[in-house]
């Protein structure tokens, strides 16, 4: 029988995350390579709506994994269905999405079957006939070229943004979908958790912004972030942050660009000492145009940077406010 | 309540990195600091022991000078410490580091176990769910706030584009903590002295050896990443970079 690899798509409330699409064009870029079959599963309670809209993708079958105990997530029920459903379809490789969901029960899901995981990774390659995982490390200062040491079922995550959804594959015919239906004892779940909320309405909507000046920790000090104000203000864009800057309160947590915080996909991006965490970067590499000022000049924002100014923020951006007042004068 | 800090030593922020020379890891000559999720886990632990009582005891794995980062842990109000002494801690897997943990703590009776909910070196963001697992203790991810119940805790997890969510879970039980869950204290002068006198456990390789696998997965080599734009650089002083810069906002990105 052919090797096989299995993508765990991820649904939350009868909903498909769309950066389950991705981990599929992964899927069928990795089958192209190794010639191995391309299953997916989809985890749930009454899932099957989900499996087939799977099913029309150029995968070989879809599973619909089943059971009551898994119609909200828990990292206990999740790792005990895949684990059960893993132990006897024996993939070779499984993907997964690495969304906060995955990392919260895959780590647990492996070590229970005595494997590992290789997660966060970007893309892969295969060299002599051994696959090799890349993934950043160092805050994406360094790409890591990772293997498996050990024994299948290996698992994988990807990084949101690492394929292009767009690229996927339609299948020429629906792919067949099978139901397996999973026993999770009572005792099993632990965690009881509540339904997911917003914690206040998001007053500013940066995804509309077309131009965005956003700071990080370069910026100092609280009275610092009046500057950025200023040079916002001047290109008549919106002010936004990093994460460390929310967390300090220097800004409020709705200016926060991230994956905690909004994505967003403006004209003009301009990073005011942000180094460039990958947390960060997930929510702005989108921008048409990015213009990054840092004083590190291994800062990984320079790495999708359009425009890259190694200095002192401090000193570039007054003149920077004169240059654009003489161009665009305060409307 | 008894609260376990599992912490980390990682190279500074923005320290400049560079590659040894077979290209497998970084040159280990450079500054180091508490990787900062942790940082926020020890100030939680010392939080809920101000709160509830109880006992605090940060725990890293590594070379000798990654003792600093127990020795801060301490100097803020940590009771003692946990030092798996040894190079070789850095070759380990998430699984193996896991697994050298959860020997050095076999004979503790912990009510949770703190960790970053990743790392800002390898950033695996595994150790804390597998030491979990290997427990057999229920765990919950990237929180944001922790109240004690009646037998348990109540937990606010970080989940995706804004949403939170509450999660009840018995006790005992491991945590990964996100940044910015609160605010970090300084140690106090006072703190640094007392911290001098207060235990310090080491635990060599050999101790937790017999608990240990093979890695079962390898870094074969570091790489400089592949870059996705074309950037320009701007140089020059000030006033001329801010020139040009006006010069790209207007042909290139459009935006005046």
């Amino acid at each position: 029988m052919a090797d096989t690899i299995l993508v765990v798509v991820e649904q939350r409330e009868g909903k498909l995350n769309r950066v389950s699409w991705e981990t599929i064009v992964a899927g069928q870029a990795l089958a192209r390579e190794t010639g191995w079959n391309l299953e997916a599963a989809v985890a749930g309670n009454n899932v099957s709506g989900l499996a087939s809209e799977v099913a029309a993708k150029a995968v070989t079958k879809v599973y619909a994994i089943e059971s009551p105990k898994l119609a909200t997530y828990t990292p206990d029920a999740f790792a005990a269905a895949l684990k059960q459903f893993i132990a006897s379809s024996q993939p070779k490789l499984v993907l997964m999405p690495h969304t906060y969901q995955v990392r919260d029960f895959i780590p647990k899901l492996a070590t229970a079957m005595g494997r590992t995981v290789i997660t966060d990774c970007i893309g892969f390659k295969k060299e002599k006939e051994i696959l090799l995982f890349t993934r950043q490390m160092f805050q994406g200062k360094f790409a890591a070229d990772v293997t498996f040491a050990g024994d299948p079922p290996w698992f994988v995550t990807f990084q949101n943004g690492a394929f292009r959804a767009d690229k996927i594959e339609s299948g020429a015919a629906a792919a067949p979908i099978e139901n397996v239906n999973i026993e999770i004892a009572d005792a099993v779940v632990r965690n009881r958790p509540e339904e997911a909320f917003k914690e206040a309405k998001q007053a500013v909507d940066l995804t509309q912004a077309s131009v965005i000046v956003a700071v990080g920790r370069g910026i100092k000090e609280q009275k610092n972030i009046e500057l950025a104000k200023q040079l916002a203000e001047a290109l008549g864009g919106e002010i936004a942050a990093s994460r460390p800057i929310c967390d300090s309160g220097w800004l409020p947590m709705d200016r926060q660009v991230g994956s905690s915080g909004q994505t967003v996909a403006p004209q003009l991006y301009l990073a005011l000492g942000i180094s460039g965490a990958i947390q960060h970067l997930v929510g702005m590499k989108g921008a048409r145009t990015i213009i990054a000022v840092n004083k590190d000049s291994e800062a990984p924002i320079f790495e999708i940077a359009d425009y890259a100014v190694v200095g002192n923020l401090f000193d570039i951006v007054p003149p920077l406010i004169e240059e654009i007042k003489k161009v665009k004068p305060a409307s | 309540m008894k609260i376990l800090v599992c912490m980390k030593q990682v190279p500074q922020k923005d320290a400049p990195l560079k590659l040894n020379e077979a290209g497998t890891w970084i040159r280990e000559d450079v500054s180091y600091e508490v990787n900062e999720p942790d940082a926020f886990a020890l100030e939680e632990a010392l939080r809920q022991k101000e709160k509830h009582g109880g006992e605090v005891v940060a725990i890293t794995a590594g070379p000798a000078r990654s003792q600093q980062v127990l020795r801060e842990a301490l100097a803020k109000g940590a009771d003692r410490a946990i030092h798996l002494e040894d190079a070789g801690f850095v070759g380990l897997d998430a699984l193996n580091v896991a697994r050298a943990l959860a020997a050095a703590i076999k004979d503790e009776q912990f009510d949770l176990i703190f960790t970053g909910l990743q790392s800002d070196d390898q950033g695996y963001a595994q150790t804390g769910v597998v030491l979990a697992e290997l427990l057999g203790w229920p765990h919950a991810t990237i929180i944001m706030q922790i109240e004690r119940t009646g037998d348990g805790i109540r937990v606010k997890r970080e989940l995706e584009a804004g949403f939170f969510q509450f999660v009840d879970m018995p006790l005992p039980a491991v945590l990964t903590i996100q940044s910015g869950i609160n605010k970090l204290r300084y140690a106090t002068l006072i703190g640094i002295k007392q911290a001098k006198n207060k235990p310090m456990r080491k635990v060599t390789m050999a101790e937790v050896q017999p608990a240990l696998g093979p890695n079962l997965q390898k870094v074969e080599r570091l790489h400089v990443p592949q870059k996705t734009r074309n950037t320009e650089f701007l140089e020059g002083a000030p006033a001329e970079i801010a020139k040009k810069l006006v010069d790209k906002l207007r042909n290139e990105a459009r935006v005046l």
